[in-house]
């Protein structure tokens, strides 16, 4: 299983990454969670191998899904996910069907993706992910611009599917969200793990870690 | 368990076999049309004139419709086509160099030579200036600094221009067209078109993954700088022995693809093949058009090829414009 050993990155110059270790358990569904800008996506982009010395993993075992991707033309819902073969090199129809069907959207197979609804869009883009029939999923905010209701269904979907299996890591912008429905949280704060937690744990450690940035209300803003 | 092969993924065949019958056709009637009809004595005026003329068309047409569809899937960018990479200009460059200097005079397929040079230095300054990490605004921004400077050249060389006449024939030659074309210029022409051909149509898979962003893609195992340098160099091949054959033909890679995408869908694998044949239909009818203008209209010379493809391909820039529009 792909994993991140003493991981660093620089980008530009500067250093992104700290000496990131982290290994994503078989069945675990692992949420990514801290401040904007704290480097969620870059540890998540590296375990999928698209940043500079990262360990490629296999295409056929590891599903990517970008932050607010979109398809560059309208392709229908069932194109979308028929793209998760691509890896595979084939156009299996059974992977796709049920990728589509676990993600709730076999209805709308024909429909152009930009004619449904964000949240729907979001669920094809999982469904081809999940075409891939992948053992470790990799998810950049999967539940973001979604209304509760469609954020807690996908949150669902995620932990069935690591409930048989496979490991799931996404990031989630919500401390709440990821306490109730992942195994473990790790708290990503400048570049740093800082710290790696089970869900029980994860609510008091945030509010200590994180401090003023991830607090609530008016704890916002910097006092003056 | 159903394992037949996903529907999604089946090129629609029955408008692409249309399409290629709608080809062999418009090859046909390219053989048949134009001043003169043909008779046994007239066998000369075939071998010599329309059969050049009309392999042309259909491989240049073909390669510049194809190009179209992989650029405009390789970039994400509905606006491009060959001359977006500063290929033509190039190739015109290289072309109006052998054409100044007067080594055409002296030797006529030196011009489509001195073209498919210019093509070639091109590609390497468009791959050269990028490096080894490409992506898709580079190529476009470098494609846009190899044309201007191309441009630039060639405006320089047209100043300094020997005399008027000269002059003219450049600028004529630059308008595009399959006039007095030979079965040599063919056999400069189709090689690097069909190999640049085969290169394009194999890349399917990297164009469906870059649908979804260049990150995704990589993650796909369709590395994305990849498919870009394939795309610019198969792009710059079909381009590059065009423009050196017959100058500048511009709009044929920018509508084709626009005009297929409601029969045969967004996706760019799809629009590959039928690019390349709808492309080869569309140039070899209006290259049958500029035939047909003096012996229809009060006219006593032949329009440009490169004018009536901009003609007709003007309104399109429109559609597309207004349907983007919010």
């Amino acid at each position: 299983m792909t994993g991140l050993r003493g991981f660093n990155l620089s980008l530009g110059g500067r250093q992104v990454l700290h000496g990131i270790d982290l290994a994503p358990a078989k069945g675990e569904f692992l949420a990514l969670c801290g401040p904007n800008g704290a480097g969620k996506t870059s540890i998540l982009k590296a375990l999928a191998g698209l940043v500079p010395n990262s360990p490629g993993p296999d295409p056929r075992r590891t599903g990517y899904l970008a932050q607010n991707s979109q398809p560059t033309w309208a392709l229908t819902v069932g194109q979308v996910a028929a793209l998760g073969r691509i890896p595979h090199g084939d156009t299996d129809e059974r992977p796709i069907a049920a990728g589509l069907r676990r993600c709730g959207i076999e209805a709308l197979r024909n429909q152009p993706i930009d004619r449904i609804s964000g949240g729907e869009a979001r669920r094809a883009m999982l469904a081809r992910v999940f075409a891939t029939e992948p053992e470790m999923f990799l998810l950049d905010e999967p539940t973001a611009d979604l209304d509760p209701a469609a954020a807690h269904a996908i949150l669902r979907l995620l932990r069935d599917t690591a409930g048989q299996g496979a490991s799931v890591v996404a990031v989630l912008h919500a401390v709440e969200l990821a306490a109730d429905y992942a195994h473990r949280v790790v708290l990503v704060d400048q570049g740093r793990i800082a710290a790696d937690l089970s869900a029980k744990d994860a609510l008091a450690a945030a509010a200590r870690v994180f401090g003023m940035r991830m607090g609530q209300g008016p704890r916002l803003l910097p006092a003056t | 368990m159903n394992h037949r092969p996903s529907a999604v993924f089946n090129t629609a065949t029955r408008p692409t076999a249309a399409l290629a019958a709608a080809a062999l056709c418009a090859g046909g009637a390219s053989l048949l049309v134009g001043e003169g009809f043909l008779g046994p004595a007239n066998w000369l005026i075939l071998s010599e004139i329309r059969l050049p003329r009309t392999l042309l068309a259909l491989a240049i047409g073909s390669g510049l419709g194809l190009s179209g569809a992989v650029l405009q899937g390789a970039l994400r960018n509905p606006l491009a086509d060959a001359g977006l990479l500063g290929i033509t200009p190039a190739a015109g460059l290289g072309a109006m160099i052998a054409f100044y200097w007067g080594l055409a005079a002296g030797f006529p397929p030196a011009l489509p030579a001195g073209g498919l040079i210019g093509a070639a230095i091109g590609l390497a300054c468009l791959l050269g200036f990028n490096g080894r990490r490409l992506s898709g605004p580079a190529l476009i921004l470098t494609g846009v600094a190899v044309s201007a400077l191309s441009g630039a050249a060639m405006s320089l060389a047209l100043t300094l221009a020997p005399n008027p006449f000269a002059l003219a024939e450049i600028s004529f030659w630059l308008m595009g067209g399959l006039e007095d074309r030979a079965l040599s210029h063919a056999a400069l022409a189709l090689p690097p078109i069909a190999a640049g051909a085969t290169l394009l149509l194999r890349l399917g898979a990297g164009l469906d993954a870059l649908t979804l962003g260049e990150d995704t893609a990589a993650s796909l195992g369709q590395a994305p700088a990849r498919t870009l340098y394939l795309a610019a160099i198969g792009c710059a091949l079909t381009a590059g022995a065009s423009a050196a054959v017959a100058g500048g033909i511009g709009f044929v890679g920018l509508a084709v693809p626009h005009l297929l995408r409601p029969v045969f869908g967004q996706r760019p694998s799809a629009l590959l093949l039928p690019s390349l044949l709808a492309g080869a239909i569309l140039l070899t009818l209006a290259d049958i058009l500029v035939r047909l203008t003096p012996l229809l209209l009060p006219v006593s010379a032949n329009p440009p090829l490169g004018v009536l493809t901009a003609l007709a391909g003007a309104p399109f820039l429109v559609r597309i414009a207004r349907r983007t529009a919010p």
